[in-house]
């Protein structure tokens, strides 16, 4: 019996006591049963943050998401123009020092494909208030199939630091319950 | 200063004088850094406390910068290298191989270490510990960066030859102790993370200088090779100052050399594929490789942890039961030493670490918790409880032995030293538990103003992260008297301490 201070000598790989083995043994199915969770989790689980992935250079991500506001722009809110895309289609979401554009106005129940990405530094997708993360890379166009399964408004924080106005971006969803018809949704809430 | 050696009273170790000084010398500069994060700390903290919101904005994301640094990377890096030389010369009884490269190496740490405070203290740099390109820092900062890790590379490489010389010159019979293998493991992964440190730095050196393009998701990949790899170190050095004080405290004995020094050898072989959980909701890699990487490959690295979390208190049971500590089943732990700081601060350290550091890190690797939780105050709630409340408090029991053992003083406000690891520890443990809760609400992580006064838009928190950050706030608070206590009875025990005498520590 030594420390793990002193040198041991001799020969040191000699079998370990039963208690000890029993330990690593636990230890080791433990960490199979997380190792086969994560693909199982990945294939059975309705969440995760793969999506759809493309370079995109900043010119062409905020000529994109310009020409997706143009078409689809329903009003204003706060000084951001606020669209409401057809139901089950392609949106766009840019970040930027220090602001998301545009608000969106979305359907329950409806799937659409959110594209993510910045034109300047990393930014953080966060939405309040049921949480929900994503990194915002600039040069990589994040697309994300999404369902809003909730009616109301949500706001969009950044939560990666992007310079001294960090605290001022916050971005808005609004998410018609799926009853409404789109007569009713004209010009801002 | 020549070649000379002494003979440690307590320990019969051959203490080189060599040794002796950069040990010293390391240690100082750690602790000047500890201050320096610990000052910045509470102004940062007092400012996420809404309450209060001491500081400006520009001054918040300073002193988040300043801390981030001081603490990772100074601080612990320091301390490191303290403890690389203590592994090799003085528990090897040897010589220091090549000490004019050690002092060289120290001191383009320092100048990397100034470099790199000035940039930050002058607003150069208020890019975060991340910093993430795009984000720009003056080109100093990252010319900082690199001095300081090619010189913590110089010493991690005399490391390894001084275990060749020792070995050479039979200054030891058998095999390393298992402290000093612990210690190599943890140079080894300082290789692997330094490795990660040039191949980031020096384009994004180029880059700030705009000599080259760096990619922003590159950029993330590569930096966390350094920036996660640089916490394995922490672990692998922990571990093995968990060994060390074992051993000094109630002479635990290692159960089984095989099953620890393998454990070791999996943080080696996996720890840096595990950094890719930092990545899992970014936009740059696909699922197989995100899988892959961080349940295959970290999980064994847990692993190992979970292996040390349970030889460590196994072999300090065994200790204090050779000892006679023999009773019931918990004779030997009510018998313990609990008023040595080395030994609270050793069993605060493997509980935090391992029940809220290690479980909620575990939880994060995988993608849909990940979601949950990404740049929220989980995060940080996470790694206050592995590098503070796990290594940070590890290294600050350790030094209740270095004081006395290689600075030959006795530890001044002995009453003070006695309780600092509980306050330290109670502290940090409300701190991270709170934040990490914090967090769940989603609140982020690296924010100025939780209330969004000036945004476009109301966000609200619910009225329960008010009170969860005030509860921070007050751990935090806490755990700053037990650093300054600690500062405190380090500085005044190394620069006006009473010389040793005999062995008798206070």
């Amino acid at each position: 019996m030594h420390t793990g201070l002193e040198s041991p000598t001799g020969v040191w790989w000699k079998p370990a006591h039963r208690a000890e083995k029993l330990w690593v043994a636990i230890a080791f199915g433990w960490c199979m049963v997380l190792f086969a969770m994560m693909p199982l989790w990945h294939w059975k689980g309705g969440q995760n943050p793969t999506g759809i992935r493309h370079r995109v250079t900043a010119e062409a991500f905020a000529q994109r998401t310009q020409e997706f506001i143009d078409t689809y722009r329903v009003g204003e809110d706060a000084g951001i123009p606020v669209v409401e895309p057809p139901p089950g289609s392609d949106i766009y979401l840019v970040g930027a020092m220090w602001s998301w554009r545009p608000v969106l106005r979305l359907r329950q129940g409806v799937q659409y494909t959110l594209h993510l990405s910045s034109v300047d530094v990393n930014h953080g997708f966060n939405l309040y208030p049921i949480n929900v993360n994503f990194q915002v890379v600039p040069g990589y166009d994040y697309g994300l199939r999404v369902t809003p399964t909730e009616a109301g408004e949500f706001q969009i924080v950044c939560n990666e630091f992007c310079g001294i106005g960090h605290h001022l971006m916050v971005g808005k969803v609004i998410v018609l319950p799926a009853e409404q018809t789109a007569a009713v949704t004209g010009g801002a809430p | 200063m020549s070649d000379r050696f002494r003979l440690c009273p307590t320990t019969g170790l051959k203490v080189h004088a060599q040794a002796d000084a950069l040990i010293k010398a390391n240690a100082v500069v750690a602790t000047v850094a500890l201050l320096i994060g610990g000052i910045s700390a509470v102004l940062v903290m007092l400012t996420r406390w809404q309450a209060i919101h001491l500081l400006p904005a520009d001054w918040f994301y300073r002193l988040l910068t300043v801390h981030g640094m001081n603490m990772l990377i100074f601080f612990i890096l320091f301390f490191e290298m303290a403890v690389l030389y203590f592994a090799s010369a003085v528990l090897l009884n040897s010589r220091v191989a090549a000490p004019k490269i050690a002092w060289s190496a120290f001191v383009l740490m320092v100048a990397g270490t100034g470099l790199v405070e000035w940039t930050m203290f002058t607003g150069r740099a208020d890019v975060l510990f991340t910093s993430y390109v795009p984000l720009r820092a003056h080109p100093a900062f990252y010319l900082g960066v690199i001095l300081f890790a090619v010189g913590a590379l110089l010493v991690v490489t005399i490391f390894f030859a001084t275990l060749v010389v020792a070995k050479r010159e039979k200054t030891y019979q058998g095999s390393v102790p298992l402290v000093t293998f612990g210690a190599a493991t943890a140079a080894i992964i300082a290789v692997i993370t330094l490795g990660h440190g040039a191949a980031i730095y020096i384009p994004t050196f180029l880059w700030s200088l705009d000599l080259m393009h760096v990619d922003a998701q590159v950029y993330r990949l590569v930096w966390w090779g350094l920036g996660h790899s640089s916490q394995q170190i922490n672990v692998a050095a922990m571990v093995s100052v968990w060994y060390l004080l074992g051993g000094l405290t109630v002479g635990a004995v290692v159960l089984n050399e095989k099953i620890s020094r393998s454990a070791f050898v999996l943080y080696v072989l996996f720890i840096s594929m595990a950094s890719a959980h930092h990545l899992l909701v970014d936009p740059g890699m696909g699922a197989a490789w995100k899988v892959w990487n961080t349940s295959y490959a970290m999980y064994l690295a847990v692993l190992a942890s979970m292996v040390h979390g349970f030889t460590v208190p196994a072999g300090m049971e065994l200790g204090q039961r050779l000892r006679g500590y023999t009773k019931g089943l918990f004779e030997w732990l009510r018998k313990a030493p609990w008023g040595d700081p080395g030994f609270s601060a050793l069993v605060f350290s493997v509980i935090i670490f391992g029940f809220v550091g290690g479980i909620t890190g575990v939880t994060f690797g995988t993608e849909q918790i990940n979601i949950i939780a990404h740049n929220t105050l989980r995060i940080p709630g996470h790694f206050h409880a592995t590098v503070v409340g796990g290594t940070a408090l590890a290294f600050m029991g350790v030094t209740y032995y270095v004081i006395p053992l290689i600075f030959r003083k006795r530890i001044a406000f002995w009453p003070l030293a006695r309780i600092q690891p509980y306050l330290f520890a109670g502290g940090m443990l409300v701190f991270s538990v709170a934040m990490t809760f914090a967090g769940t609400f989603g609140v982020p992580r690296r924010h100025w103003d939780i209330s969004f006064q000036q945004a476009p838009f109301e966000v609200q928190y619910a009225p329960a992260v008010d009170l969860v950050i005030g509860v921070m706030a007050l751990g935090g608070l806490v755990a700053a008297v037990g650093g300054g206590i600690y500062i405190l009875v380090t500085v005044w025990s190394v620069f006006f301490g009473q010389p040793m005498e005999k062995g008798a520590r206070a």
